[in-house]
């Protein structure tokens, strides 16, 4: 026998697996986690000049406000209305229903067709409301 | 070599490490928690995004509803941050060195960043700002 550190076992790797709904919604939910922990600290930055003063809070508005400000801003409001959906579906999973296929896959339908509907809706109150 | 190990010294250690329900537990807790806040702090968005520095911090100083919410949103948002960020490092980072660094980082960000918000959060409420 030897002493060398046996080979552990991984996930199957992705490229086994041919590409279905699920399995694109799945990855997608992990990388709309990934950007909305950059809005979470967006979103600390908010506090933080909040609390800083009208100076820095009016800096803040002017970076968030500005066209690439507010393409990130869009694509985190995509992020989060995904994630919340598609995390809404991963619950459903953790508690053991909702697994019969066309089940899933009615459920990741669902999933981008609210994230889209959903962040039209809150971009066109913003329009309406003054918020751009 | 032979080895002075026995087979049970060597097979000790190298099954599931009997921990770990209580991250998975946590990140569900939270992310159900998240549900009702994270469509709260959508509609506060778009009211701090339509005013200025004065209506936010009067948005802040009008009621305890809205800081005690937006200090839970972001308490329970950094928890779950943290949380997910380390499943994915679990997943992906193998190395040793990297992964226990990563998995560091992670933690001290969320725990730094979300205390300084909490924080600034408090100071507005109760006054603090000008």
């Amino acid at each position: 026998m030897t002493d060398a550190p046996r080979e552990r076992p991984l996930s199957p790797h992705t490229t086994i697996w041919r590409w279905h709904l699920t399995m694109a919604t799945s990855i997608l939910h992990r990388a709309s986690g990934c950007a909305l922990y950059g809005g979470g600290l967006i979103l600390a930055i908010w506090a933080i000049t909040l609390a800083a003063g009208p100076e820095a809070y009016g800096t803040f508005k002017a970076v968030m406000g500005s066209f690439p400000g507010k393409i990130v801003m869009f694509a985190l409001t995509l992020a989060t209305f995904y994630h919340l959906a598609k995390g809404i579906q991963h619950l459903i999973w953790d508690a053991g229903h909702g697994y019969n296929l066309k089940t899933a896959t009615m459920g990741a339908i669902a999933t981008i067709a609210f994230a889209i509907a959903a962040t039209l809706a809150v971009w066109i109150i913003a329009a309406m409301t003054g918020a751009l | 070599m032979a080895s002075y190990r026995t087979p049970l010294g060597r097979a000790r250690g190298l099954g599931a490490a009997k921990h770990g329900v209580g991250s998975w537990i946590a990140e569900r807790v939270t992310a159900v928690a998240l549900v009702p806040l994270v469509l709260w702090a959508v509609f506060s968005g778009l009211r701090l995004a339509a005013t200025d520095y004065y209506g936010a911090v009067a948005w802040l100083t009008s009621s305890m509803v809205n800081p005690v919410l937006m200090g839970l949103f972001i308490i329970v948002g950094f928890m779950h941050m943290h949380a997910g960020l380390r499943v994915v490092i679990e997943d992906y980072i193998t190395k040793t060195l990297s992964r226990s660094a990563l998995l560091l980082l992670n933690l001290f960000v969320c725990a730094l960043v979300g205390a300084l918000a909490v924080f600034s959060i408090l100071k507005v409420a109760l006054g603090g700002a000008y």
